[in-house]
């Protein structure tokens, strides 16, 4: 097991949400989509310019930017 | 209100994308109302139905995911439980996706207010494999839980039946007191304590709300207790202050993560067993993803994206041609039929001119605007424009703007052919306020469906050969300066960070027809309401500008006395049928020369008499500007007609002419025309077609503008900017074109 950035994930790469650094409006708008750290996501695919990044979390898809996805520090296996 | 009363008023609140507007649609039908919060453009819409002799009345709240002070929608959503403090909260939860969804019941439970459960789309979870057991739900939560399928109006009966249950118990707000563990709750205790000894906020919100939003910092909540007591409210800052400092240090994290992480964790210990139940392993989102695989792919998405929008454009005109011709042609028959019945003169002058050609031309063009309207809501609905924004939002964020810009751009003619004013509605998706604002004030630039008529007139007469493509052209155009002036905007009066993205893509999803027709109806009410009111107006006030003065009378004179000359020079019998009508039967040279100078001689009086009336002082007071892009006074009466709304432009043009023409033949439309005219040619038109794309929005969209930004200031810097821009490019088009010797 390793942590790593979101940003990092590969498509269809599983983890669990460790950490979640981002603070004021954008850690708020993170956590109304339930990205809180225990919280289990999969990378769905990336938008034809390589960003923003889809992400299947609590059984729906959220959408987020690369530079947002910086704030979410993921534990992943560690094959990859 | 009592519990006695037979009106209920009852709120319906829950995610975006839960099948709100669909169960509320399905419960009030064609009863409801769509207005806008005061002082604000969020939407408010309002319904009525009744039961057993009661009558309710529901109100829809804008789609939110939790109840924090950040975006418009969700003050609006609060500030309406405060306020109007409605007996039963109608919370719609996705049963599909029931996590999340409670993130908001939750809040709404921390609040206090009353509230009953819609578990809706028990069929697609049911579908996947999911079942959720009702009655365990509802003791947990200790509210009524009701399965409805939204979309066949199943189980709202129910709903309703246990929502005036609820409102008739005479339940009061009850708080649901959470614990958010052993750092927060001790400090929590003691803030509670303090606002209700000095009764802080108390007749608004429960007090341990209060204390709850003062450690979320909450702007609005602590706007207001400063306001309250501002000594009490230093005091409870502290003591946030303390805690946030603990927790930092301690667990690097802020109370508000905090917080939320207890309200996660009271949900998943809610549904920790016997709620839900996974019958099998199926994934609701299989053929959803299926789909995204190629509609998002990276080759293949942009391709069919600009396929779609090329397929909406098509569907839009060809089918709207017929339908837009009957219109045309019911409204030249009145016009025709006014002319028989009533007297010459002013009245006369008046309605025909005034009246029929103003509000026909655009009453003509809702067939346009209905298709228009209902592909863009076919795309909402489905959920395509969701993955639109998702796929666009690197271009957008290059310019400072939002992928949900996307949404705005569109509805304000990204495809040619919306409207400015929803669109600029649609900004509010947008939570900061500078990319919002930067995209209402770039969104006009489109070329709205008013615009669209216009263009295609000029095009009509033009650029005949290449339609399709010069339309095309137009609508790239548009989207470059759009794009182009929001980054300038963006990067000097508007500076600063972007927003959060964070985008659901909801599953995607067959759109029900009522949905879509209520959805394209409303849109189109908006817009036949703004030709049946202020284009009416408009259209009086220009003809009258037009008419008044008429011409003094040595002019008049001058011209009856050039008329006799030319018909005393003409033997007796001719002159005598020459007088009584203008077009003579005879091919005798020397009669047909005399009934040309004649009619040449009418035609150069109207134009005198437009001339100088208010309007065409007006015009000709502006060519000192105008004639560097080419426009001669009638353009500009046009373009000043244009500020009222857009669709005027093309009336007034053709008042303008027929006015100034007493020849006008009525089968010859106004393309023709002006293709005959000598000030006109291609270039002339080209610099007109973008002055007309870029210049000041119409005042229905600077009233919007101005209610959006919340400042006239914003309004009238659309109104002066656009303009300038416009003047700046027609400018350098006509006088570019004229050095290239076009």
């Amino acid at each position: 097991m390793k942590n790593i950035l979101l940003r990092h994930m590969q498509p269809k790469q599983s983890g669990v949400i460790v950490k979640v650094t981002a603070t004021g409006e954008l850690g708020r708008r993170i956590r109304d989509m339930g990205l809180v750290p225990g919280t289990p996501l999969q990378v769905q695919g990336r938008a034809p310019l390589k960003d923003p990044v889809a992400v299947r979390v609590r059984n729906f898809t959220l959408t987020l930017r690369n530079n947002e996805a910086d704030h979410i520090h993921v534990e992943v296996e560690d094959n990859s | 209100m009592s519990a006695s009363a037979k009106e209920h008023l009852f709120a319906l609140a829950g995610n975006p994308n839960c099948g709100k507007t669909t169960l509320f649609n399905a419960i009030t039908g064609a009863r409801q109302h769509v207005g806008n919060y005061p002082g604000i453009t969020v939407e408010k819409k309002e319904g009525l139905c009744s039961l057993d002799g009661r009558t309710l009345r529901l109100v829809d709240l804008p789609g939110t995911y939790s109840l924090t002070a950040y975006s418009l929608e969700e003050l609006v959503a609060r500030d309406f439980l405060v306020h109007e403090r409605p007996e039963v909260v109608i919370n719609i939860v996705d049963a599909s996706n029931l996590e999340r969804n409670l993130y908001l019941t939750v809040q709404l439970l921390e609040l206090g207010v009353p509230v009953v459960m819609a578990l809706n789309m028990v069929d697609v979870a049911e579908s996947r494999g999911i079942r959720i057991h009702c009655d365990e739900l509802s003791r947990r939560l200790g509210i009524p839980v009701v399965p409805t399928v939204a979309r066949r109006g199943e189980g709202k009966e129910a709903l309703l039946r246990a929502a005036v249950d609820v409102a008739e118990s005479g339940r009061r707000w009850e708080p649901l007191r959470l614990s958010y563990g052993a750092d927060i709750d001790p400090a929590l205790q003691d803030m509670e304590r303090l606002i209700v000894e000095k009764g802080l906020l108390t007749d608004l919100y429960p007090a341990r709300w209060t204390a709850l939003k003062i450690l979320e910092e909450d702007e609005q909540v602590l706007g207001k207790a400063r306001e309250a007591d501002p000594a009490l409210t230093d005091e409870l800052l502290a003591q946030a202050a303390k805690v946030t400092q603990h927790i930092q240090k301690t667990l690097d994290s802020y109370p508000e993560a905090i917080i939320a992480d207890h309200r996660y964790g009271y949900i998943s210990g809610l549904l920790r067993e016997g709620i839900v139940e996974q019958r099998w392993r199926g994934d609701r989102l299989h053929l959803s993803d299926q789909i995204d695989r190629v509609l998002t792919n990276r080759f293949f998405g942009p391709l069919i994206m600009l396929a779609i929008l090329y397929g909406v454009y098509q569907i839009t005109f060809t089918y709207s041609e017929v339908p837009v011709g009957w219109f045309e042609a019911a409204f030249a028959a009145l016009g025709s039929w006014a002319e028989s019945v009533l007297p010459e003169g002013p009245v006369r002058s008046l309605v025909v001119s005034g009246i029929i050609d103003g509000v026909g031309g655009v009453v003509g063009f809702v067939p346009l605007i209905f298709l228009m309207f209902l592909a863009i809501a076919f795309l909402e609905d489905t959920g395509y424009l969701a993955r639109a924004a998702y796929m666009l939002d690197r271009v957008f964020r290059v310019f400072g703007l939002h992928g949900n810009s996307f949404m705005a751009f569109i509805i304000s003619g990204g495809i040619a052919g919306g409207c400015a004013v929803p669109g600029v509605m649609a900004t509010r998706t947008l939570r900061s306020s500078r990319e919002r604002l930067a995209t209402l004030l770039t969104a006009p630039f489109m070329n709205c469906g008013a615009k669209v008529p216009v263009l295609a007139m000029l095009i009509a007469a033009f650029f005949t050969e290449n339609r399709a493509q010069m339309m095309f052209l137009l609508t790239m155009l548009a989207w470059v300066f759009a794009l182009v002036l929001a980054k300038i905007i963006r990067s000097t009066i508007l500076r600063g960070p972007s927003t959060p993205f964070l985008l659901e893509l909801p599953p995607y999803r067959i759109p029900t027809f009522k949905g879509l027709m209520i959805h394209t109806w409303e849109r189109i009410w908006q817009y036949i309401s703004k030709a049946g009111t202020i284009i009416l107006a408009i259209s009086i006030l220009l003809w009258a500008l037009m008419t008044f003065p008429g011409l003094p009378e040595e002019k008049r004179a001058a011209f009856e006395e050039k008329r006799q000359e030319i018909l005393n020079a003409l033997p007796e019998g001719v002159r005598t049928s020459l007088e009584a009508s203008e077009t003579p039967e005879t091919s005798d040279p020397v009669v047909v020369q005399a009934a040309a100078a004649l009619s040449d001689l009418s035609r150069q009086e109207a134009t005198e008499a437009l001339k100088h009336s208010f309007a065409g002082r007006m015009g000709t007071g502006l060519e000192i500007f105008s004639r560097w892009c080419g426009f001669d006074w009638r353009t500009n009466v046009a373009l000043v007609g244009g500020f009222a709304a857009k669709e005027v432009i093309i009336s007034t043009l053709g008042t303008a002419y027929s006015l100034g023409d007493v020849e006008a033949d009525e089968s010859l439309s106004l393309s023709q025309r002006l293709q005959k005219d000598p000030h006109w040619n291609p270039l002339t038109a080209f610099a007109a077609m973008v002055f007309i794309m870029l210049y000041s929005p119409c005042f229905v969209t600077v009233t919007c503008i101005v209610k959006e930004s919340g400042s006239w200031k914003w309004g009238l810097f659309s109104m002066a900017f656009n303009t300038v821009v416009a003047f700046l490019f027609a400018t350098a088009i006509y006088q570019g074109g004229r050095l290239l010797g076009l």
